[in-house]
């Protein structure tokens, strides 16, 4: 762990978490900490509990052991410690306190782009129609899509509603946004126009956590990079010390070389 | 022995056909208002619930789907009055069956709908703090009634030839119109030929329409 996140008070704690699907472990007792403004990059080969780590800081999943904190305020149990779960109404309050985006995009298919962005405004946040409404163009400005608010995620292309995703979620300005593989179901034309608007909101100081298989744009674009392998954290560190090759991490050396090889 | 078709009698009683058809339009119409509701409740409380409700509904559509229509109507319209203390017209009775036996369709086609809404639908309801009720609202049905209409719309045609049924409990609809003409002229070829016609031709303009209706829906999917 950097020494950074000792200055500040993180604001996400996990702490010691543990998570099993059956008889298979899939996290083992993670601790992270992210502190306002940082960017964190999660890699590791396939199967190492990125994707669940990141689901359980909204708690799309649960998980079995330790705690994780947003702001002080324990995520998915109603103390830390014990195991009882939120009422599914403080749930949706504790995550209307995270955004996230999705390696599938997930729009929904019934609403147009600013639809998707509105929904959460007028539901979540209890803001009129105009108001949601301007609040949506504005993003959608911001991702190059104000042109295209009125058209429905069928008529949209992979990287376009992938903005649009993006857009739906720092809409509702979330403490910490989540992105979970964003880039991985696009073509690899689309893959920068999507990038760069992440950098983007990184330059604004949006904390992110996310896992990702773009080397270079974590290289370029994070704080810190985390290593996970086998459901536990294996490396972290600066992009610099992380992915230079001679870093003292067999597993961690063996994937990047891996990496290197099917990708370049 | 030759038959001379005559249609000049069945002109002459046609406003019992078209009052006929009529009625068995608005029997349709309002029984499946009715199964939607029915449908739509039932199979919500479905996926949210535990095992004993999900039995006693499975039993229920099982049990419709299993009896004949005509038991049903039987049922309703001389079994219940007798059994509870009730009275209804032959109109209230037969659209009270074909309410619950459209009801009981209607459940399994919303069912496997709301189950065929994709999970990442359903996780980027929840990630942007929807709780359970709006994410049934706001993600899960509009996408469900997309994936249902087709089936809905074939459940309707369904449901407009069983008015028929009604006929045998002499709900005025268009195949007892049918009977009365051939009891009181005794053209039975013609009456019938005339029907039929009437049943394929409403068939098959309600089956453009609502075709009609679910392309305007894909294209918006």
């Amino acid at each position: 762990m950097s020494n950074a996140s000792h200055a500040n008070p993180a604001l996400l704690d996990v702490s010691d978490v543990s998570k099993a699907f059956g008889s298979v472990v899939v996290l083992r007792s993670v601790s992270l900490k992210v502190t306002r403004g940082e960017v964190v990059t999660i890699i590791g080969p396939s199967g190492s509990g990125k994707t669940t780590l990141l689901r359980c800081v909204n708690f799309l999943e649960s998980y079995d052991s330790g705690s994780i904190r947003i702001d002080g305020k324990e995520v998915g149990y109603r103390e830390a410690g014990t195991r009882q779960r939120r009422s599914e109404r403080d749930l949706a309050t504790m995550r209307a306190e995270t955004g996230m985006v999705f390696q599938s995009f997930n729009l929904f298919p019934h609403l147009t782009a600013a639809g998707n962005i509105m929904l959460g405004l007028r539901k979540v946040r209890g803001k009129s129609s105009a108001e949601a409404r301007a609040i949506a163009e504005h993003w959608l400005g911001r991702v190059g899509l104000a042109h295209k608010a009125d058209s429905l995620p069928a008529e949209l292309s992979g990287g376009q509603q992938q903005r649009v995703g993006i857009a739906r979620a720092v809409a509702m300005e979330p403490k910490i946004l989540l992105l979970d593989e964003i880039t991985s179901a696009l073509d690899p034309e689309l893959v920068g126009e999507v990038l760069e608007v992440v950098r983007s909101l990184a330059e604004d100081g949006m904390t992110m956590l996310m896992v990702t298989h773009e080397m270079a744009f974590a290289r370029d674009a994070s704080s810190r990079i985390v290593f996970m392998a086998d459901g536990g954290i294996s490396a972290v560190g600066p992009p610099a010390e992380i992915l230079a090759a001679g870093f003292e991490n067999e597993r961690l050396r063996s994937f990047l070389a891996r990496f290197r090889a099917s990708h370049f | 022995m030759g038959y001379a078709l005559n249609f000049n009698l069945i002109w002459r009683h046609f406003d019992k056909l078209w009052g006929g058809l009529l009625l068995s339009l608005e029997l349709a119409v309002i029984s499946i208002v009715i199964g939607i509701v029915i449908g739509l409740l039932l199979a919500v409380w479905y996926v949210s619930a535990g095992r004993v409700v999900r039995t006693v509904i499975a039993a229920y559509v099982e049990f419709i789907r299993n009896v004949p229509l005509i038991l049903l109507v039987y049922l309703v319209f001389y079994g219940l009055p007798t059994v509870i203390d009730v009275a209804y017209s032959a109109s209230t009775s037969f659209v009270l069956t074909l309410s619950l036996y459209s009801g009981a369709y209607l459940v399994e086609v919303f069912r496997s709908g709301l189950e065929a809404v994709p999970r990442g639908q359903l996780d980027a309801g929840k990630a942007i703090g929807l709780t359970p009720w709006q994410r049934l609202l706001h993600v899960r049905l509009p996408t469900m009634l997309r994936i249902t209409l087709p089936a809905l719309s074939n459940t309707f045609i369904s449901l407009f030839k069983d008015t028929s049924v009604a006929s045998v409990i002499s709900v005025p609809e268009l195949t007892y119109g049918a009977q009365w003409i051939n009891f009181n002229t005794f053209r039975i070829v013609e009456v019938y030929l005339v029907v039929t016609a009437m049943y394929l031709l409403t068939g098959y303009a309600l089956l453009y329409a609502l075709r009609l209706v679910e392309r305007r829906f894909r294209a918006a999917h």
